[in-house]
């Protein structure tokens, strides 16, 4: 718990917030049948922080992730990125069939304004920093799940690639709605080090969200716990185990498991 | 940005062997193997289909001078297309049938796009338009022979008529179901008018709309035929000219030679459009693997 402790005082001490949630509230609908998605959901994030985002069905998930991508507006309340360069990934890979994969990424980093000569060769290098040099060719339809998912990791990050001529010091926010959701065991926990080794190394702000308990541990430097209907912060669990941490490894069993207590205690509330 | 700066090599290695095993390796059969293999159908279902006709002018049911059988049609239809003048008439036909074509596209895609813009039009014109499609298009020769009396534009009038509907629908249905979670992700990319419509509508609607365009294409040659027989201009020969007289003659033979050659240049057109289909959901991963 000392170690908790420090982490969180020294994050505070730098005072740097790269995602502030303050009072959010988010209703479908009006009157009667309004549907309250999220409610008074408070939330602050340090830049370069991978903060993993857990609940049940019904916790609102997805929607705080469209607020923060700015897709859509809160009913009340505020969200600030100061500016940050966001970018979403989904649980489906959501290529464009008509484009091969480097026409994917050349096409988000058009629309982050990079100049024509430079987009295939930065294109090329975000394939290689997802291991898929070697595919630029190739249409979606013709990788499998998990290269696909890491086409769409390439074209996120591409979405947040800062200008060469200029450092504008602003953040980059790389939003996660379940995205390793469809794969198979094995090749999950090969992207989870994958995108471990990313967020070090661009030095990303990460919110991750997932119902799998677990994956929450392996990945996050804190968990959010997330009610469901209307979606709150129920709790927070800071994860101070050393990385690079293992899915199956004793210590992240054990977190999970006192987290999964705790979701178990909240998903039970509905049931009465 | 110092990037890729600590790779693992054991990351690398586990990443590619698990590609390479997923990346399913498919067989790829001769072209030879597969034009027979689409061939032998056809000509099967061909053989077939002259062996029902011989045995139906074999049973004696008309005289063989009201129904002749292919041993009497098929050296007639070789004379037929080895004169000029036939081809010459098919020319006028395929003139028509395109020229007609390009302005149905032309108008099918304006009003395609103009309709699917807004939710209010598409329900104001939406069932307009497929009832348009539905109308059978003989049945606006009798108001297109008096706006326009016996000429060619009588003809193409009819024949943009029944091709423009199926031409805009296709567009509109590809428009309507361009999938929600790539507007999303167009959305986070910033994809947004001209743009949204350059990168994504368009390519997204593309394969509904060759559909329609496909459709578009066998109302368009079905007016044509009606329009040809019924819109008879002096001094021209087309398709349905040669038709028509040869019934006036009771020219059997020859009458039937004309309907297989138009029934040939419809099979040819149509497998011109299933090739783009093809084409294009190979290209997509959209195949379903049948034939």
């Amino acid at each position: 718990m000392n170690q908790a402790i420090t982490a969180a005082s020294s994050r505070a001490a730098t005072d740097a917030v790269a995602v502030r949630l303050s009072g959010v509230r988010k209703a479908f609908g009006s009157g009667d049948t309004a549907l309250l998605a999220l409610d008074d959901v408070s939330l602050q994030v340090a830049p370069g922080e991978f903060v993993c985002l857990l609940g049940a069905s019904g916790c609102g998930k997805s929607t705080l992730l469209n607020l923060v991508a700015a897709l859509d507006e809160p009913t009340a309340g505020s969200i600030d990125t100061g500016g940050a360069r966001i970018a979403l990934m989904f649980q489906e890979p959501a290529l464009f069939p008509w484009l091969t994969v480097t026409g994917n990424i050349e096409l988000a980093l058009r629309q982050r304004g990079v100049p024509k000569a430079e987009r295939r060769r930065r294109a090329a290098e975000l394939l290689a920093s997802v291991h898929l040099s070697g595919f630029e060719k190739k249409r979606p339809h013709q990788l499998s799940g998990g290269m696909r998912q890491r086409v769409a990791l390439a074209r996120a990050l591409a979405l947040t690639v800062p200008d060469e001529s200029h450092d504008d010091g602003k953040g980059t926010v790389l939003l996660m709605d379940e995205p390793f959701g469809a794969l198979d065991a094995m090749t999950r926990d090969l992207l989870h080090d994958e995108i471990e080794r990313i967020w070090r190394e661009r030095a990303l702000t990460v919110l991750f969200v997932t119902h799998n308990v677990r994956e929450a541990v392996r990945l996050g430097d804190r968990v959010v716990l997330l009610s469901s209907r209307p979606g709150r912060v129920v709790e927070e669990f800071p994860v101070t185990l050393e990385r690079p941490r293992r899915i199956d490894s004793p210590e992240v069993a054990s977190l999970a498991a006192t987290i999964t207590d705790r979701l178990r205690e909240e998903v039970s509330r509905h049931g009465s | 940005m110092a990037l890729e700066t600590h790779k693992s090599p054991d990351l690398d290695r586990q990443l590619a062997g698990l590609d390479a095993l997923e990346l399913a390796t498919g067989t790829r059969r001769s072209p030879l193997a597969r034009a027979w293999s689409a061939l032998w159908p056809m000509l099967t279902a061909v053989a077939i289909a002259l062996t029902a006709w011989e045995l139906v002018v074999l049973s004696g049911w008309k005289e063989p001078w009201v129904l002749p059988g292919p041993r009497d049609v098929l050296p007639e239809f070789w004379n037929v297309v080895s004169e000029g003048d036939f081809w010459a008439a098919v020319g006028l036909t395929m003139r028509r049938a395109l020229v007609g074509f390009a302005v149905a596209i032309v108008i099918g895609v304006v009003i395609g796009s103009l309709v699917s813009q807004s939710r209010i039009l598409r329900r104001a014109f939406g069932s307009l338009i497929t009832g348009l499609q539905t109308m059978p298009s003989i049945a606006w020769f009798p108001l297109a022979i008096l706006l326009f009396k016996l000429s060619e534009s009588a003809i193409l009038f009819v024949v943009v008529l029944g091709a423009a509907p199926s031409i805009a629908n296709g567009l509109i249905t590809g428009v309507d179901y361009t999938p929600p979670i790539l507007l999303r992700v167009g959305k986070v990319m910033g994809l947004r008018g001209l743009g949204l419509y350059r990168h994504l509508i368009i390519p997204a609607a593309l394969p509904s709309f060759v559909a329609g365009l496909k459709q578009g294409w066998a109302f368009a040659w079905r007016s044509l035929m009606a329009g040809e027989l019924l819109v008879i201009i002096n001094n021209t020969q087309s398709v349905g000219t040669l038709l028509h007289y040869s019934r006036e003659l009771s020219d059997t033979p020859r009458m039937i030679s004309v309907m297989i050659v138009i029934l040939i240049i419809g099979i040819l057109i149509d497998q011109l459009f299933g090739l783009a289909d093809r084409t294009l959901r190979n290209r997509w991963g959209l195949r379903t693997e049948t034939g």
